[in-house]
């Protein structure tokens, strides 16, 4: 995972609430055994209409939409299905962070461990946004902060693990690899006791 | 000592490292269930680094979703919706050849979908936590087990490690108080559950499923209502362990045997929440209100009871998916003409579900154009349904009776309706396009839908029987 510090774009905005993995990529995309590639299927459904056209109502297929890296939605985005399809397919068709006023807990584990950044802000700071599409915005992770143009700011919670992997492009995997000494001693202990419920030491 | 609840004491007896502040906690993963979708890029990263599958015989695998759910024919060729959807399965088999994992393969009987086979097989035990790449793991929960959805990178984590970096959950207490009244199923009490508590109203929890009315469940129908748990955005849902939980596992092929199992049923009997652990939060549930219940938006939150009108859409939100549905509001949802029926899913594809079902088909014919599959949860479940003659019921009525596999409920294999078609649905998700572009779902139990494929229409159940009999 490459290192992420900031991100700056215009937003594009999709303000449907309960946004769900299959609206983000549909089942029949999932019978790839690759990672790559996936943007061209990101809202497949809403971006296709049925004859395989663009459908020009879809708001990131508007012309002003094009190039944007953060993406507000509206609450309870990524809810369903937990297809790490979804955060791939967002990635590669561009989107590098998603703003709402809630993430759905599996989407948002997945998206952060891919690099995409996953922004929760209050209700009222999230309805202004929604309502202004296009704005310019400065996402600051090691702040935890968002700058509008006009100089105002959002300030965002990160878990600070998730920040800290983000901002050092830290590999988690390697990371729990390092733990190997104590999964050792977790499984010699259960041995003895296998259906200990014991409280940990 | 602080009292716990049953998700406390699941998670710190698996705690290989406390979480601090700055860093989450490692969990150890007592078993894996891997499937074909959600696999392949996980091997891929385990052989791009040179790393080994930790504990294999932690790992259970078996193909459920892109498998056809036709038989194969007499060559032994099966009609894949896709030469990738075929790829897909080819590589699961390859990767547990080369790891040493244990799949229920084409030539397993007990393979089939992967929620019900690990219950089915004496895999999933209570005081386990249990993981998979898959948002439905939930349903293992049922029996006391701490069991959850993760995405393939954490698959990757856990196959390499056998460990996950997780923050502690938050725990939320489900109270369902008094009793279900007759013919009011388990899906119609999870239904009212995500109707109520709402689409994100579990999101950052385990729900803890309690009271009488859940006590009183059979393991079937606790499956149901833990399967969906992460409809109402919990990653899980469990249940304590009690005497229905224990006779269900008792002899199945990986429960413990013997002394072991004895000491092992001590140990579960410890595991429900000790008198005065608290939750986060709670909610109460008064089950003799609840009546058959049926979704009628696109998330399983949009429920109604089946008697009443369509509400009518409070936001331009509902509007959406009133208009995606066909629906207007204030208008009844009785009455309205179905196109297919769908019997299946980890939800509702258990020998139990299948009975409901065959219960009112018995006898009758499917309405005039409607088409209604049937689709076993595993082989061992088509075995046993057979043995018992429903698919006979099914076949005499008119609908197909499939192969074990996921089926309509994603529609990766290919089983999907049309667009603009209307699916009454055992599944769990109404998702604009789950069952294919265009289509809508209603979700409902397996007598709902049952009723709605003879009717032709959805149907009150209680008017349905009145004038059957
Ligand atoms: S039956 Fe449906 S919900 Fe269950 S595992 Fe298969 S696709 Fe997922």
């Amino acid at each position: 995972m490459k290192p992420l510090n900031q991100v700056q774009s215009r937003t594009a905005v999709l303000p449907f609430e309960n946004i769900d993995t299959d609206r983000i990529i549909p089942a029949r995309f999932l019978t790839t055994t690759e990672r790559a590639g996936l943007g061209r299927f990101a809202f497949n459904d809403w971006r296709y209409r049925e004859d395989g056209t663009p459908n020009s109502d879809f708001p990131l297929n508007q012309a002003e939409a094009r190039g944007c890296r953060i993406l507000v939605a509206g609450d309870n985005f990524g809810c369903g299905s937990s297809r790490e399809h979804a955060p791939w397919a967002l990635l590669d068709y561009g989107i590098e962070a998603v703003i709402s006023s809630g993430i759905a807990d599996i989407f948002r584990s997945n998206a952060l461990k891919n690099g995409l950044l996953t922004i929760v802000i209050d209700a009222s700071e999230h309805r202004a946004l929604l309502a202004a599409p296009g704005i310019e915005l400065v996402i600051d992770i090691a702040e935890g902060k968002i700058s509008k143009a006009d100089g105002s700011t959002i300030a965002f919670e990160l878990d600070r693990f998730a920040r800290h992997c983000l901002l050092n492009g830290v590999d988690q995997l390697g990371y729990l690899l390092e733990a190997e000494t104590d999964i050792r001693a977790w499984e010699s202990r259960r041995a003895t006791s296998p259906f200990s419920t014991e409280r940990a030491a | 000592m602080k009292p716990r609840t049953i998700i406390e004491k699941i998670w710190d007896a698996h705690q290989v490292r406390a979480e601090t502040s700055d860093t989450p906690g490692i969990l150890y993963v007592d078993l894996h269930l891997i499937h074909e979708v959600t696999t392949p890029q996980a091997f891929s990263e385990l052989r791009s680094r040179g790393l080994n599958v930790r504990c294999p015989g932690r790992v259970l695998a078996t193909l459920d979703h892109s498998t056809p759910t036709l038989p194969a024919d007499a060559d032994g060729n099966r009609a894949y919706v896709t030469a990738e959807a075929r790829q897909q399965v080819e590589l699961l088999e390859a990767n547990c050849r080369e790891f040493g994992i244990e799949l229920h393969g084409w030539n397993s009987e007990h393979r089939g979908i992967v929620h019900v086979i690990g219950p089915e097989l004496g895999a999933t035990q209570p005081g386990m936590t249990i993981v998979c790449g898959d948002s439905h793991t939930a349903t293992h929960g049922a029996f006391g087990a701490l069991a959850f959805g993760i995405g393939t990178t954490e698959v990757g984590h856990v196959l390499a490690t056998q460990c996950l970096l997780q923050r502690k959950p938050k725990s939320m207490a489900i109270h369902v108080d008094g009793a279900l009244r007759a013919g009011v199923s388990a899906k119609d009490l999870i239904l009212h559950i995500i109707g109520r508590i709402g689409v994100g109203g579990g999101t950052g929890h385990v729900i803890e499923y309690r009271g009488a009315a859940i006590q009183a469940l059979s393991m079937e129908e606790r499956m149901t209502v833990c399967n969906m748990s992460i409809e109402a955005g919990a990653r899980a849902g469990l249940i304590a362990p009690d005497q229905v939980t224990f006779d269900w596992l008792q002899g199945r092929p990986r429960a413990p045997q013997g002394a072991e199992w004895d000491r092992a049923v001590a140990a579960w009997r410890t595991l429900a929440s000790d008198a005065g652990a608290r939750h986060d939060s709670e909610v109460h549930i008064d089950a003799s209100a609840i009546g058959p219940t049926i979704s009628y938006g696109t998330h399983p939150g949009m429920v109604t009871p089946i008697a009443s009108a369509i509400p009518a859409a409070r936001d331009a939100q509902e509007a959406k998916a009133l208009s995606y549905m066909h629906f207007v509001g204030g208008t009844a949802l009785t009455g309205q003409k179905v196109d297919v029926v769908f019997v299946g899913s980890c939800t509702n594809s258990r020998l139990s579900d299948l009975r409901e079902a065959a219960a009112i088909m018995r006898g009758r014919k499917l309405a005039d154009g409607l088409r209604a599959l049937i689709v076993p949860g595993s082989v061992r479940i088509k075995r046993e349904a057979e043995a018992e003659g429903l698919d006979e019921v099914f076949r005499a009525a008119g609908a197909e009776w499939r192969e074990a596999g996921c089926s309509m409920c994603i529609g990766m294999n290919g089983d999907i309706a049309r667009p603009g078609q209307l699916v009454v649905s055992t599944s769990n998700r109404n998702f604009e396009g789950r069952q294919g572009p265009g289509v809508r779902t209603v979700l409902a139990s397996p007598r709902v839908a049952a009723i709605a494929a003879i009717a032709g229409i959805i149907s009150d159940p209680d008017a349905f029987q009145e004038c059957a009999a």
